[in-house]
């Protein structure tokens, strides 16, 4: 049950597990919507030192060529890669923007 | 191989040749010979299991449940204030749909303390989803250790094996002990097709709400439906393994009763001796016991009741500001197919005898009534 | 790049923490460390909500929900089980708040502890009964306001000393953690996955909602714990105390208390309070630091 993005709908009684059991992740949740901030990194000015990575609570940054990159469907808008980052390259911006 | 033993000790026999293989218990008079017999099979190597001393029975019934979501086989066995303690998740392993079995010593409810017998503490427990069967002597409880795990892993719904205190846990009676092959063969390892499994794993009990929780509890009903269905299949099934049988009542001389005693536990191997004294006086008695209160045998009750001028139902336990509880299961059962008066007589709490005489006695009362003039009556009690 | 934590993630995002959540960061890094070979109980606490509700859960791997007081003694029951049909490899976890560990569970907690049995037990410290909306626990440290202690009644007991509870009980390992030093808590987890017996992880996980701070200062407080000497990181290995995130200088206790709502109400002489007694409790763990 990797992070599958599906969603699952039950009709009846019988589509349902004996027991509470999951069936599927919350991966199909985006919690992006939560944010009113987003992060904006600065790849110019970021050296890859992982710790945005390490600390956010929601596994939401995802590396791309060894490039950070926030996963916008999950980032709920924390702000502590921004406060954590030592380069200070990543500004929290409104959302909408 | 014929042994004589307690009942706590048929327990743990029942236990040991189940092949359980994950004990917690935490001790509470009378059930302790139960464990630390337990203890010693477990210590000379003739049980493979693993026995949690846990520190509370909340915690015993923790544990369990624990132990069964990982798919193994799981014991446990207490009594009154124990039982209570384990209540939250009396309810919790019935919801998980764990096959877990326990033995309840029929122990009186504190205050004040009281080690003796009566059944409030496990009738107490009905609403919670687990089975309860009610055993009369010492060779039907071990019988009933391995016939509730043949039923709890088909049905996914978790069994209580009731007895009484001292009256049974402490009195030794002829045990049969079936050969461990026997047993083996009636009695096939215990394969959970939904255990916590790091292959495939899931997440269980998570949060549910109103649009599927009921559903749950549906399924919760069809399961105990089913267990009917099973503990029925099974009495024959046991009875073709082993030469026993046990059904969900076992009527004694109702067919032409005028009167019908109904009955369980102890109390009604005494009520059949006390049967078969009014019959040579000419008396039309008969005895139904109660051995299976959850899932309830509605038809059997029905069937063995239809014939009956007057019913009384003697409890051994009530339910304060109404009547008897096994009088409320029985009569409800009946309302609606028979217009039979029920008579309820609360009988033996807090462990006081119950003799032949007092179902005499208690005859002869209903005799002179055409139909019941008070909710209940009380037995023997001083005014 | 380089890493200091395995890449993979044992967690899904998508999951109900809120922002900025410290128990979201513990669990996501200690599940780097205790790899796909691991089963989770969990009593009632945030992380109750945090997995996500039926159908879905965040986790990959096993988890069974359970009532509150009973973490310890249900992981004890899944280790037996596991240990019975010869899967005792498998780690065992029972992961519960503040709560469910030192106030109702903490009879379930001693009766693991005492009978050593095989498993991890993990506390989530976001100081306050969190998920049923920021009541006081036994782990509310001195000074905080809750709902349950107003203002006018701030909590005037002492933060309850689980980690010297535990070691009453000479467990084989313990040890205390930060959300601020992923590091150190993923190596005292490797290290403790190879030891035998009961092994007690007490991770302090700053919670915005309840310590009325700002969700991008949670890993900044659970450094400023650590670096005032609130929250010393230590372990105790075999009964030997080593502290693992050494603080030379310890920071006046205002750095940290004066970025969270819930110690706003403290008075000068309150923080002159506070101070004596993180530096008397200070104190008195280096003397085991030492020994």
């Amino acid at each position: 049950m990797a992070k599958d993005r599906k969603k699952i709908e039950f009709q009846k009684i019988g589509d349902l597990p004996p027991m509470v059991q999951s069936q599927r992740s919350m991966a199909a949740n985006p919690t992006g919507s939560w944010r009113n901030l987003k992060p904006v990194i600065n790849q110019a000015n970021c050296i890859q030192c992982t710790i945005c990575w390490k600390f956010c609570p929601d596994a939401a940054i995802d590396w791309v060529e060894d490039n950070p990159v926030i996963n916008m469907d999950f980032c709920k808008g924390c702000g502590i890669c921004a406060e954590e980052c030592p380069k200070k390259c990543i500004e929290m911006v409104k959302e909408g923007k | 191989m014929k042994k004589v033993m307690m009942g706590n000790h048929a327990i743990s026999h029942g236990a040991t040749l189940a092949r359980v293989q994950v004990i917690a218990a935490y001790p509470i008079t009378p059930q302790t010979q139960v464990v630390e017999l337990l203890s010693e099979i477990v210590a000379d190597g003739k049980l493979k299991a693993e026995y949690i001393k846990v520190e509370s029975e909340h915690s015993a019934m923790a544990a369990c449940i624990g132990a069964s979501s990982a798919g193994a086989r799981a014991f446990t066995a207490t009594s009154s204030q124990g039982l209570a303690l384990m209540h939250e998740l009396l309810h919790w392993a019935a919801g998980a749909r764990l096959p877990i079995v326990m033995a309840d010593i029929n122990r009186a409810m504190g205050p004040p303390w009281n080690i003796w017998t009566d059944q409030n503490d496990s009738l107490s427990q009905r609403d919670t989803g687990w089975m309860q069967f009610y055993c009369q002597s010492n060779q039907e409880v071990l019988d009933s250790v391995i016939m509730a795990y043949k039923v709890t892993e088909k049905v996914l719904m978790p069994a209580m094996i009731v007895l009484d205190a001292f009256s049974l846990s402490h009195t030794y009676e002829i045990v049969d002990l079936p050969d461990q092959a026997v047993v083996d063969k009636y009695l096939p390892p215990f394969d959970f097709k939904y255990k916590l499994n790091v292959n495939d794993p899931h997440t269980y009990g998570g949060l549910t709400t109103p649009e599927w929780y009921m559903e749950f509890r549906v399924k919760m009903q069809e399961a105990m439906e089913q267990a009917l269905v099973e503990i029925k299949k099974e009495a024959v099934e046991f009875e073709k393994a082993f030469g026993r049988r046990y059904d969900p009542v076992e009527p004694y001389m109702v067919d032409d009763a005028d009167i019908v005693l109904v009955t369980s536990g102890t109390a009604a191997s005494t009520a059949r001796f006390a049967v078969d004294q009014m019959r040579k006086k000419g008396k039309k008695v008969g005895n139904l016991r109660m051995r299976l209160l959850r899932p309830f045998p509605f038809a059997d009750v029905r069937e063995h009741l239809k014939n009956a001028k007057k019913v009384i139902i003697v409890d051994r336990n009530i339910s304060y500001g109404y009547h008897g509880i096994w009088a409320q299961e029985v009569k409800s059962a009946l309302y609606g197919h028979s217009k039979v008066p029920v008579f309820n007589f609360i009988a033996g709490l807090g462990g006081r005898d119950i003799f032949p005489e007092t179902f005499v006695d208690i005859v002869n009362k209903v005799k002179k009534l055409k139909k019941p003039d008070q909710e209940l009556y009380w037995v023997e009690v001083k005014q | 790049m380089k890493p200091t934590l395995p890449l993979e993630e044992l967690m899904s995002p998508g999951h109900l923490a809120c922002q900025g959540c410290g128990a979201g960061i513990a669990m996501r890094v200690s599940l780097k460390a205790l790899g796909r070979d691991t089963m989770f109980t969990f009593p009632a606490c945030c992380w109750t909500v945090i997995d996500g509700p039926f159908p879905y859960s965040c986790l990959e791997v096993p988890l069974l929900h359970m009532a509150f007081e009973a973490t310890a003694a249900t992981a004890a029951g899944i280790k037996a089980a596991m240990n019975a049909l010869g899967k005792d490899k498998t780690t065992i976890c029972g992961w519960a708040g503040d709560g469910g560990t030192f106030d109702i569970g903490l009879q379930a907690l001693s009766g693991a502890a005492e009978r050593n049995d095989d498993i991890f037990y993990f506390c989530y410290d976001n100081e306050a009964y969190m998920n049923t909306g920021i009541q006081r626990s036994g782990a509310t440290p001195y000074g905080a306001w809750t709902t349950t202690t107003p203002v006018k009644h701030f909590k005037k007991e002492l933060k309850k000393s689980i980690d010297d509870i535990v070691a009453a009980h000479k467990v084989p390992y313990q040890a205390t953690a930060s959300v601020a030093y992923p590091e150190d808590l993923y190596k005292k987890l490797v290290k403790a996955k190879d030891i035998r017996g009961f092994k007690f992880i007490h991770i302090i996980a700053p919670c915005p909602p309840g310590w009325k701070a700002r969700p991008e200062d949670t890993v900044k407080l659970a450094r400023l714990a650590v670096q005032t000497g609130i929250f010393p990181v230590y372990e105790v290995d075999g009964g030997k105390y080593v502290q693992t995130m050494k603080t030379p200088t310890r920071k006046p206790v205002l750095d940290y208390l004066k970025l969270q709502g819930r110690f706003k109400h403290l008075k000068e002489n309150e923080v002159a309070d506070i101070q004596k007694m993180v530096d008397t409790r200070y104190a008195e763990l280096e003397k085991r630091f030492q020994g």
